[in-house]
């Protein structure tokens, strides 16, 4: 299954998810007002040193910061301009901390024990006659879609490149939405049939 | 809520992530444009407002339980905590208002229909958001905030453009999938 979680134990893998959010939700909190330097500084070492301490797959995980290099230098250079370079440092620290901190929980949980930990928001619902078996069940099946989709995907990317390429990639969007509302017909059908989700017993 | 539009809201999300795969194309401002906002666009006007929103809202949820679903692979908590967070919570409300727009000129021809709804929702309403987050994390002004942004907007420009053309053509394809054209 596609999913950013580690596959290994650890203590923090051990932690219930609910205690793993929550202690998410104070640390940033707690992380807001900090405007020193140093203790950022020694903050971001620790939680370092909490990615070290899972192992070498944890550090690996850390290259979902890649992504979010163009963001963050354009914020460095923003405040720094702006502000100073110190305070510069001491906003990319806070936010790369912020980040790393939400990631380590996101590596260290399973994504049915995080669901079951966010289950009550939904719990609200249920005034409005919404069963939250409803919503396992459109995860579930957003889950095992998508690998189709990117088969359809990567099959209409292979046809247009063997058919010449060219620039107008956008184009791919067209079968590719085609293709999906066509196949939700198929799998709504197939679901009607075999007596809806209503039947469903472990979604 | 009937069986067949939980799975058209499921789908739907798929397909969002399915075109956070596509290459992201590098625009001229520099900084690489993705599909995904464009699948944003196209939820509002393929499933109207409701649906497009609550497929959004999947997606979201499903990438906050630790699916590396956003284009560039990023995934987990870890986005609602970063510079870009606002404009991962604002999908589902671009996607609605997107919906909305293309609901209330249903009379006009598709193609300017649905640009000037993919304009609102999935740029003027998705910058509310993304800018907000994005002032709440940095703590920059206002001012400052936009400024930073305002170099994505060309990229998203094309994208409401290609959002209209996509429509049109799935309008003719397939006449009764598009729920805003019905």
């Amino acid at each position: 299954m596609i999913s950013l979680y580690l596959e290994q134990t650890s203590y923090l893998h051990r932690m219930p998810a609910g205690i793993k959010l929550l202690a998410m939700a104070g640390l940033s909190l707690a992380l807001y007002p900090i405007e020193q330097l140093s203790l950022l500084l020694v903050l971001a070492m620790l939680t370092l040193l909490i990615y070290a301490s899972l192992g070498r797959p944890a550090m690996r995980g850390l290259k979902v910061f890649r992504s979010l290099v163009p963001i963050f230098a354009l914020i460095f250079i923003m405040q720094a301009w702006s502000v100073g370079v110190y305070e510069a440092f001491a906003l990319l620290l806070r936010m790369a901390t912020l980040v790393l901190i939400a990631n380590l929980i996101t590596l260290t949980t399973k994504m049915d024990d995080m669901m079951t930990a966010m289950m009550p928001i939904f719990r609200p619902l249920r005034l409005f006659g919404v069963d939250p078996k409803r919503i396992a069940f459109a995860v579930t099946l957003l889950i095992r879609f998508i690998p189709v989709l990117m088969g359809v995907t990567q099959y209409l990317l292979e046809a247009w490149k063997s058919r010449g390429g060219g620039r107008q990639l956008w184009k791919l969007a067209i079968p590719l939405t085609i293709q999906s509302i066509r196949l939700s017909d198929h799998v709504a059908e197939a679901l009607a049939s075999r007596g809806g989700i209503r039947s469903v017993k472990k979604p | 809520m009937q069986d067949k539009s939980l799975v058209q809201i499921a789908l739907y999300a798929a397909l969002i992530a399915a075109l956070g795969l596509i290459p992201p194309v590098p625009f001229v401002t520099g900084i690489p444009i993705t599909a995904q906002t464009l699948g944003v666009m196209l939820a509002g006007v393929m499933l109207g407002p409701w649906r497009g929103a609550l497929s959004m809202a999947l997606f979201i949820f499903v990438v906050a339980l630790g699916a590396p679903l956003l284009s560039g692979g990023r995934g987990g908590l870890g986005v609602f905590v970063g510079p870009t967070a606002g404009f991962a919570i604002g999908f589902p409300f671009a996607a609605f208002a997107t919906g909305y727009v293309a609901l209330m000129l249903r009379k006009l021809p598709t193609f300017p229909a649905t640009l000037l709804a993919s304009i609102v929702g999935g740029i003027l309403v998705l910058y509310v958001f993304g800018i907000t987050g994005f002032k709440l994390v940095t703590g920059r002004d206002w001012l400052d905030a936009t400024k930073i942004m305002i170099v994505f907007i060309p990229g998203d420009i094309v994208k409401a453009v290609i959002a209209a053309a996509v429509a049109q053509a799935v309008v003719k394809g397939l006449p009764d999938a598009v729920y805003t054209r019905k």
